[in-house]
Parts: structure tokens; C-alpha cells; sequence
């Protein structure tokens, strides 16, 4: 058979030109902007800008606020993907003994996955409206002054909670399909060989799920860094002083409303970095581990 | 007493459909049962309600003294082999093979004992520490046995092991299964829709059809004493001739194409039956009674296939090698004893 050639060299490099240029444009561009930026001190009413050095890095080590922040991020992450990927494990195991390959529940349930998270965090937050809320009449009605944006935990309490919700369904469809991709022999072999359905949760379907697990835990650590930054934003928009936020939020808030360029730009590279030790983690360390054929 | 008795016993699923209706039989000791029938049969869904995955519809079962219809599948005492092995793919040779006794107690240092011991059997020495997906289909049919011996269960059930593999294997490993199970006097329950599998490996044959048992026996006794025209049909390869024609009264069938066949048992007169003659159970003979009508010689190596007419009817002759032997007319006597005659409307045997 005759192989497709191009006899133009340039022909390939031009059908990578496009992409090329919005990853250049929007992902390069703005990371070295920022690299840049971190090792400058700004002028805030943009008259100019002087080198400091690490001195924003090692302004953030210093910050007792700073390190406020990441230890809530460091307990907001953990809460928000243990939460949402453990829930989303029970209700999937429970889904999948009831539909046992029954296509019609399947796709009732892929429903679920279709709502829009804005659409699902917009009711997530409305749950919790200071004025409106059913969540907060349901305090009250318990004899808690539930408030919303004023207290730090009370806020703390629905930034999770709205995290949490929002992200289940996608880990339950995933996680689901996941269960249902194992070979039903093999369940079957290991009711034969195991008279503990707990243990054979854990020593056969568990194991034989973690490619799925591992993939969502890692999504799910990247949303609960990065793509809860509507989420907060909703919830704290009116005073972020005295409420709790993330690594991201804090990006944003300096830079735009504190006007701290130079020490926002040090902390999306602080940040930068952190993803690149998440997707080397991911490809190097476990992904290797996990996969059996 | 048996080790498997079952009384009765019946599966409807939920969806109303009954796969296995009400039969009853039992199995002794170190037996090998085959059961065997075409696809669709029920012979599976026998199978699962014995092992526990399964629920049983109605009947009671029995292995050695213990009624198991509530017991669950791990503690009837039974191993399973499954049709595409269902080995644990996260899990090492040695971890698969252990996997039965680390649930069931037994000391650390006898399971390393016995797992050695059941891989040295089945040659899996040099593999204990591969994954599944690190071994060929022959050896995963083989880890897939050392998960079930190293039990030394009361009961091996076997579901089709061996049709994902490749003839010349399913040959060795057909004949390595029966050494084994006669070695551990296992008694052994085992599913195949192959007919040789049958034949090559059964102390009993059950044969299935559509959800009954329509004949039990000895494979001799299957083969040559066919309950129903279904089992006459069903095993031997080439089939059995069956004949349409109708008894005479006097110790012969009159064909419905002509001529009247000797037969060696009384007849009702007028009566539609069908009469079974194996294809090498013929023998070509210039003084036989019967004329046949070779059409198509087939060369097969060890022996030739004849197909032709009988009194216009399909019928097939299987002759050995040395017998020469061309198309056109021929005579045909059948070997003493070897004339069956089956109801032409039920199929049972008369
Ligand atoms: N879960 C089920 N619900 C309803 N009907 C079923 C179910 N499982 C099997 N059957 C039906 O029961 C009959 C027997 O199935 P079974 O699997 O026992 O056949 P089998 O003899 O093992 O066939 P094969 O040789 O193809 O494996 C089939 O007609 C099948 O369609
Ligand atoms: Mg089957």
C-alpha cells in the first residue's frame, strides 16, 4: 500500500501553526509574563517597575496570611476530593447492584452529568442564601444564626459543601461506568474465593477500579485548586477579608483588588509549579503502577 | 452417599424464562460428569446454581450431607473454573493461586506449600510472580486450574475452560484435566458444548436440550443406546443417520423411499418411526440387504465418508481408508446390534 507523503517540509509545520499560536499566545506568553512580573515590584499606578530579586517569594514564606491561606487550601482540597470521590464511590456501588447492566437506568443517570456546573453550583449556592436559603432556614430552624460571608466557618462550611456537590455526579458516572467495566467472572470468582463482601470490595473491585480512582483523584485535586474559583468567588464576592479563600482566589484578589502585581505574579508561579509536580506525580509515579494489561 | 444429589431442581429467571426445568439426579464420588447440549441448553445456569452464583428456583441440593441451597458460592466447598479464566489481573500468579486459602484461614506456611505444590503440577513453577496479562491463554487456563486444586474442594466445576483455546491446546489440556481430576479423585462437574470433550472425558454424560436432561449414561451407553433422536444426533460426528419409514409387524422397517430394512426387534405394524444407523456402523457389502447410492466420496485421512442416498433419503457411510471405493451403486449390511428405532413423533427410543 502507498503511504500518504508530503513532499512539502512545511506543509506539517503549518498544520501546527495554529495551535502552536494559542499556546503561545495563551498559555506562554502569560506564564513567562508572570515568571517575569514575580521578580519585580510594581508601581501601582503602573508608573513603572523596579527588580526586588526573590524578594515577592520570599514575602510570601514570610506572610502569615499567606500561609493562612494554603493551609485552608491544603484542608479545602482534601475535604472537597475525599468528600466528593467518596461519595461518589457509595452511591456508585449502590447504583451498580440495582442496574447491573440495565441500559435505560444508565442513561437516566447520565443525566445528572449533563446539568451545567454553573447551573449546579448556582443552586448550590442559592441553597445557602443568606435570605432565601433552605439551608439556612434549616439552621435557624435548628437554632443556629447561620451567616453566610460574615462567619469564616460558616462560609468555609458552604464553599465545600457547594464543591462537594457540584463535582460528585461527574466522579459517579465515571466511577460507575468503571464498576461496570469489570468482568463479571471475576466478581463471580471472587465470591467463590471470599466469603467477605467487605473485603472483596476492597481486595478485588477496589483494585481493579483504581485506574478510574486514580485518574479522578487527580482531576478532582486540580478542581478543588483551580475550578472552584466560581464557586468562591459567589459565595465571598462581597467581603473577602474576613472569609476564607483559596491559593487561586488570593492570586486574583492581590493582583486585581490589591493591585499587587509583582506578589500575585510570584504566587500563580508558586502555583505553576504545583501542577507540575501534580502531572509528574500523575505520569511518573502512579500511573505506572496502576495499569495491569 | 453422592456427593452431589440435587431432587427437583429448577431455574426460572426473573425475567419468567425457565432455563433449567425440574430434574433430579446425583453424582458419586470422584466422578467426572460432562454436562453437555447445544448453546442456549441451560448448561451454565445448572452449573451457577451448583456453584451458589445462581439462586435456586425450586428443588433442594445437596453436597455430600449439607443442604446448600442458602450457602453461599465460598462456603460450599466448591472451585470453579471459568470459561475466560477470571484471574484476578491485579494480583501475581502466586497471589491468584493463594487468593481461596488467605480467606479461608489456613497458616501462612501450608498456603506457600500448597501453592508450590499445585504449580509444580501444572508447570507454572517459573510464572508465580508474572501478572495474567504477562502469560499466554494456555497458561492462564492453567493458573485458573491451580486456583482450583490448591482447595482441594469438595466439588470442580468446570464452565467450558477450554474453548478459548487453540485446538492442538484444548487436545493437551483436555487430556491433562482428566489426569488430574483421576489423580485427585476430585469429583467434577464440567460444561462443554464439544461432543469430544464429551465423549474423551466423562465417567457419566448428562446430555441437555432446551432445558432438560434428556439422557444420562456412560458415553458408551449415550453413543450407542441413544435415548431420543435429539442425543442420537446430537453426538457423534457425522451424525447418526435417521431414516423416516414405518414397522411392518415382522421384523423390518419399510422405508418411505422403497425398500424394507431388517431390523433385529418387533415392530408394530403401520407404526412412524424413525430408524438411527451411525454412519460407521455400515459396512459395504456385495451381498447386503440394503442398496445405497453413492453420491459424494469424502477423503478425510484415517477414513472416507460416503454420502448418498438410501431410498431417497440422506444418509452418510463412514468406511476405513483401505477401502476402495467410487460413486455410483453400492450394497450395504449394518454391524449386528446396531439398529435404532426412535419414535418418529416423540423422538424417544423404542
Ligand atoms: N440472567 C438471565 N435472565 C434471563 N434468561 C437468561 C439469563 N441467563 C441465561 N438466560 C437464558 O437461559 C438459557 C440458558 O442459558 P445458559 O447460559 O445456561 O446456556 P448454556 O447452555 O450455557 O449456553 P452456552 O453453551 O451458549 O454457554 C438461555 O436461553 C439464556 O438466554
Ligand atoms: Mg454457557
Amino acid at each position: 500500500m502507498k503511504r500518504a507523503r508530503f513532499d512539502h517540509r512545511l506543509l506539517p509545520v503549518m498544520l501546527l501553526v495554529p495551535q502552536l499560536t494559542i499556546i503561545a499566545i495563551f498559555f506562554y506568553w502569560p506564564a513567562w509574563n508572570a515568571v517575569h512580573s514575580s521578580f519585580y515590584l510594581q508601581d501601582p499606578f503602573g508608573f513603572g517597575s523596579q527588580f526586588v530579586g526573590m524578594d515577592n517569594y520570599t514575602r510570601l514564606w514570610t506572610s502569615s496570611e499567606y500561609m493562612r491561606v494554603a493551609r485552608f487550601t491544603l484542608v479545602f482540597t482534601l475535604l472537597v476530593t475525599g468528600l466528593s470521590l467518596g461519595l461518589a464511590l457509595l452511591l456508585a456501588v449502590k447504583a451498580d447492584k440495582v442496574i447491573r447492566g440495565a441500559r435505560t437506568y444508565r442513561t437516566l443517570l447520565m443525566w445528572v452529568y449533563a446539568v451545567a456546573p454553573p447551573v449546579a453550583g448556582l443552586i448550590g449556592v442559592a441553597l445557602f442564601d443568606q435570605n432565601i436559603g433552605a439551608i439556612t432556614d434549616l439552621f435557624a430552624a435548628l437554632g443556629y444564626d447561620y451567616r453566610l460571608g460574615v462567619s469564616y466557618s460558616d462560609t468555609a462550611l458552604a464553599m465545600v459543601v457547594v464543591s462537594v456537590w457540584i463535582q460528585t455526579p461527574v466522579n459517579f458516572i465515571f466511577f460507575l461506568s468503571g464498576l461496570q467495566s469489570i468482568p463479571k467472572p471475576v466478581l463471580e470468582a471472587a465470591r467463590i474465593d471470599n466469603p467477605s463482601g467487605f473485603r472483596r470490595f476492597w481486595e478485588v473491585t477496589f483494585p481493579l477500579l483504581a485506574p478510574t480512582a486514580f485518574f479522578l483523584l487527580i482531576i478532582n485535586i486540580t478542581y478543588s485548586l483551580f475550578d472552584t474559583f466560581g464557586i468562591i468567588d459567589t459565595l465571598v464576592k462581597n467581603n473577602p477579608a474576613s472569609n476564607p479563600m483559596t491559593l487561586v482566589y488570593k492570586v486574583f484578589i492581590d493582583g486585581f483588588r490589591g493591585n499587587d502585581i509583582g506578589g500575585s505574579a510570584a504566587q500563580s508561579v508558586v502555583l505553576m509549579v504545583l501542577v507540575l509536580i501534580l502531572t509528574v506525580f500523575q505520569f511518573r509515579l502512579l500511573e505506572r503502577r496502576i495499569h495491569y494489561t | 452417599m453422592a456427593q452431589l444429589s440435587v431432587t427437583d431442581l429448577s431455574k426460572t429467571y426473573p425475567n419468567g424464562f425457565t432455563a433449567v426445568h425440574p430434574c433430579s439426579f446425583e453424582i458419586e464420588p470422584g466422578e467426572f460428569v460432562v454436562l453437555v447440549g447445544p448453546s442456549g441448553c441451560g448448561k451454565s445456569t445448572l452449573l451457577r446454581m451448583i456453584a451458589g452464583l445462581e439462586e435456586i428456583t425450586t428443588g433442594e441440593m445437596r453436597i455430600g450431607d449439607r443442604v446448600v441451597n442458602d450457602v453461599d458460592p465460598a462456603h460450599r466447598d466448591i472451585a470453579m473454573v471459568f470459561q475466560n479464566y477470571a484471574l484476578y489481573p491485579h494480583m501475581t500468579v502466586r497471589k491468584n493461586i493463594a487468593y481461596g486459602l488467605r480467606n479461608r484461614k489456613v497458616p501462612a506456611g501450608e498456603i506457600a506449600q500448597r501453592v508450590t505444590q499445585a504449580a509444580e503440577m501444572l508447570n507454572l513453577t517459573d510464572y508465580l510472580d508474572r501478572r495474567p496479562s504477562q502469560l499466554s491463554g494456555g497458561q492462564r487456563q492453567r493458573v485458573a486450574m491451580g486456583r482450583a486444586i490448591v482447595r482441594d474442594p469438595a466439588l470442580f466445576l468446570f464452565d467450558e475452560p477450554l474453548s478459548n483455546l487453540d485446538a492442538k491446546l484444548r487436545n493437551q489440556m483436555r487430556i491433562e484435566i482428566r489426569a488430574l481430576q483421576r489423580r485427585l479423585g476430585v469429583t467434577s462437574v464440567y460444561v462443554t458444548h464439544d461432543q469430544v470433550e464429551a465423549m474423551t472425558m466423562a465417567d457419566r454424560i448428562f446430555v441437555l436440550n432446551d432445558g432438560r436432561i434428556e439422557q444420562i449414561g456412560t458415553p458408551s451407553e449415550i453413543y450407542h443406546r441413544p435415548a431420543s433422536t435429539f442425543v442420537a444426533s446430537f453426538m457423534g460426528a457425522p451424525p447418526m443417520n435417521l431414516l423416516s419409514g414405518r414397522g411392518t409387524g415382522n421384523g423390518a422397517v419399510a422405508l418411505d423411499g422403497g425398500q424394507a430394512v431388517p431390523v433385529p426387534l418387533d415392530t408394530e405394524s403401520n407404526r412412524p418411526v424413525l430408524l438411527g444407523l451411525r454412519p460407521e456402523d455400515m459396512a459395504l457389502d456385495g451381498a447386503g440387504p440394503i442398496a445405497f447410492d453413492i453420491e459424494i466420496v469424502e477423503e478425510l485421512g484415517a477414513h472416507r465418508l460416503l454420502h448418498g442416498r438410501l431410498s431417497e433419503q440422506p444418509f452418510t457411510v463412514s468406511v476405513s481408508k483401505d477401502t476402495e471405493v467410487g460413486t455410483g451403486p453400492a450394497r450395504l449390511s449394518a454391524r449386528p446390534g446396531a439398529v435404532n428405532l426412535f419414535c418418529a413423533e416423540k423422538g424417544h427410543r423404542l
